[in-house]
């Protein structure tokens, strides 16, 4: 219970860490969001009044005139109900509801290529380390260059190969344009087409990461005594494996899920920018090129959230999962 | 089997122990290339230094060969920016990497944005490794609130997402104010958590030592106690934290200027690919102008990871032994194989050059 509460604790502090951060960031940095607005705007020949950047400071929420305390009262005031502001890019469509849309196709591309690149790799791993000093194992090393790969170079590379060159895949876009979005048929089977191309980019980026850690693990595994006392025994090797040396290897590995989801949520949005993917990322790119400020505000604390919601599941899971991290500190 | 456990216990005394050592001795693993002279008895600092193994000798090569690309290429090859009338020509022997749609040399370009990027990569790296190891030592070394404090601070930074909090900074920066040094500072505030962590697990462990416990009670000042105690035995781990941030950096650093996001003035790997993708390298089929500057990231990223492997063998002896535990079997079984066929006991020894491949030998 102590863990739990610790965690929830710690978790609390990170939230509002990130949500100070993101009232910060505008009030701190040199750049004033209307004042590159205005600029934008006369460059297109417009004429700027007074009014116009009482309007514009208005339109961005940024009543600057109060003080910096009260500013902040009602920006969690608002942040509390749900109230992001009015995105510029989509006028009027709310924040909140932009980021609504997108959502959905972020965390079932970004989910379901974690979810495969973690298990592919932590089986190969297993696999891979079971075995230290065998051929295969020579090659581990390989696989840093998969992990230092970027994520949208390997994108423009498969784009080129699978859809340009041998014409597999759409390189663009989540779904065809022409289907009726919706949980139909014809829409979810091209959405899997559209999607292909990203997951797999995330996959073989991704996958390297785990592979090592898993290999690593497993190889200081096996030197463990209940290794050697399962050995001993005369227990086949495939229980070995599984039951003793697996089971152990793993658990870093589960750790790192939470964490790694971090990186891979950031790897997405530059991802997302090479297939013109409708996700999160894509929306948080939008903002920045069209100076909303609202939108990219609201897109970074919800991956924020996301990335924290995902982190204290894992952690509270991995308490139950090794009771060794519940008993420390 | 059983002979892993003599092998795993025996050497961890002495590195840990030689770990205060002369800090000399923490000069950066491409110096430590044995050459032939290095052949006379291991002394004590040796072992602080990589063994040479083949996968290392890639990394070495391969981060000599990028230097080597960014720090002389660019007085080699021409003005990155001179404009052609031949746009979009594939490799050939007067561009040897082809050129992009206003008829620059790609080669050029490629080792221009190489120095760039490397440039990039050793600020963040030194910045990133300077932060962690102030809130990673100093806290560890204070101990009580201000750890707590440090520590839950670093932990904060590394649940918030590092990319996306750089996109948003980047973009409230206004384009003119946005310089490599800006840039630098912002991957560096958003990367440096992780190895402070790491950083501070091994200050704990060293911090409660009995030569560290002296010093203090001799009254030695802090700074003192930090640098010239507790710092040599942290040099692998700081090498390596140093190398990971690198790394970090330079695909961090790619993704921002291939949003367009990156310093205005400056031209690395990321700006390059930034360029391609706009100039519809892909559309218009032009591999030569997008795979070199991902290529080059990919193998820099490989090269450091590479070295960084032979540096943790230094951190974790377990690694080496692993290591070494490996070769011994495989000869073991080698030679079993080669006494069997023989047909005489298991126990004759055999030339190890009359076996086949050790590729085939599991255990």
């Amino acid at each position: 219970m102590n863990y739990v509460l610790r965690k929830l604790a710690f978790y609390a502090v990170a939230l509002w860490a990130a949500v100070t951060l993101n009232f910060l960031i505008p009030r701190l940095l040199p750049g004033n969001p209307v004042d590159i607005l205005l600029a934008k705007l006369q460059q297109r020949g417009g004429t700027v009044t007074p009014e116009t950047r009482k309007a514009y400071a208005t339109l961005l929420g940024g009543d600057t005139d109060s003080p910096l305390l009260e500013q902040y009262a009602g920006y969690l005031r608002n942040l509390l109900t749900g109230e992001l502001g009015t995105s510029v890019t989509y006028y009027p469509t709310p924040v909140s509801e932009v980021i609504g849309t997108s959502i959905a196709w972020t965390i079932v591309l970004v989910g379901i290529a974690t979810v495969i690149a973690a298990i592919v790799g932590v089986v190969l791993g297993g696999l891979v380390g079971w075995r230290p000093g065998t051929w295969l194992d020579s090659l581990v090393p390989m696989t840093t260059l998969l992990a230092a790969v970027p994520y949208f170079w390997l994108a423009l590379v498969l784009v080129y190969l699978l859809s340009r060159i041998l014409g597999l895949f759409p390189s663009q876009g989540g779904y065809d344009v022409v289907l009726d979005p919706g949980l139909n048929g014809p829409f979810l089977a091209s959405a899997l087409e559209y999607g292909f191309l990203p997951a797999l980019t995330i996959v073989i980026a991704s996958v390297g990461g785990w592979l090592l850690g898993m290999r690593n693990m497993m190889v200081s595994t096996l030197s463990e005594d209940y290794v050697l006392t399962a050995r001993a025994k005369g227990l086949p090797e495939g229980q070995i494996l599984r039951r003793y040396a697996a089971r152990n290897a793993v658990l870093p590995s589960v750790a790192g899920f939470a964490i790694s989801l971090g990186f891979v949520v950031a790897g997405s949005v530059v991802t997302e920018q090479v297939f013109s993917y409708p996700g999160i990322g894509s929306k948080l790119l939008a903002g920045v090129t069209n100076n909303d400020y609202a939108l990219m505000q609201g897109v970074f604390l919800f991956i924020t959230l996301a990335v924290l919601g995902a982190n204290l599941v894992v952690d509270l899971l991995y308490g139950l999962v090794d009771p060794r991290t519940r008993a420390r500190t | 089997m059983t002979n892993l456990r003599p092998e795993t216990t025996l050497p961890l005394g002495p590195v840990a122990d030689e770990g205060a050592a002369p800090a000399g001795a923490g000069a950066p693993p491409a110096a430590a290339a044995p050459g032939p002279a290095a052949a006379r008895p291991r002394a004590a600092w040796r072992l602080l230094l990589p063994t040479m193994t083949p996968w290392l000798a890639v990394g070495l090569v391969l981060i000599g060969l990028i230097t080597l690309l960014g720090v002389v290429g660019p007085w080699l090859v021409g003005d990155p920016a001179t404009i052609r009338d031949i746009g979009l020509t594939g490799p050939s022997g007067d561009h040897w990497l082809g050129t992009t749609q206003t008829g620059q040399d790609v080669l050029a370009q490629l080792a221009h944005a190489t120095r760039g990027s490397l440039q990039i990569g050793l600020i963040v790296g030194v910045l990133a490794t300077v932060l962690s190891a102030f809130f990673g030592i100093y806290g560890a070394y204070l101990g009580g609130v201000a750890d707590e404090a440090f520590s839950l601070l670093s932990n904060v930074f590394l649940v918030i997402p590092g990319l996306p909090l750089v996109i948003v900074i980047s973009g409230f920066v206004p384009r003119e104010s946005r310089g490599l040094w800006t840039i630098a500072v912002v991957l560096a505030l958003t990367s440096w958590a992780a190895s402070a962590r790491v950083l501070r697990a091994q200050t704990l462990s060293v911090r409660s030592r009995d030569y560290v416990a002296a010093s203090r009670l001799s009254g030695e000042r802090p700074w003192r106690v930090i640098v010239v105690e507790i710092l040599p035995n942290l040099l692998p781990v700081l090498a390596s934290q140093l190398v990971y941030a690198i790394i970090a950096a330079v695909l961090g650093e790619a993704g921002l200027s291939f949003l367009g996001l990156g310093a205005s003035n400056s031209s690395t790997l990321g700006t390059m690919l930034f360029y391609a993708q706009n100039g519809f390298a892909l559309p218009l089929g032009a591999w030569w102008w997008f795979v070199p500057p991902g290529l080059v990231i990919a193998l820099l990223g490989m090269g450091l990871s590479l070295v960084n492997f032979s540096i943790d063998e230094i951190i974790d002896p377990r690694l080496r032994n692993a290591r070494t535990a490996r070769r011994r079997t495989r000869q073991a079984a080698r030679r079993d194989r080669a006494a069997g066929r023989r047909g005489t006991g298991a126990t004759a020894p055999a030339d190890p050059a009359a076996v086949p491949a050790p590729a085939e030998v599991i255990r």
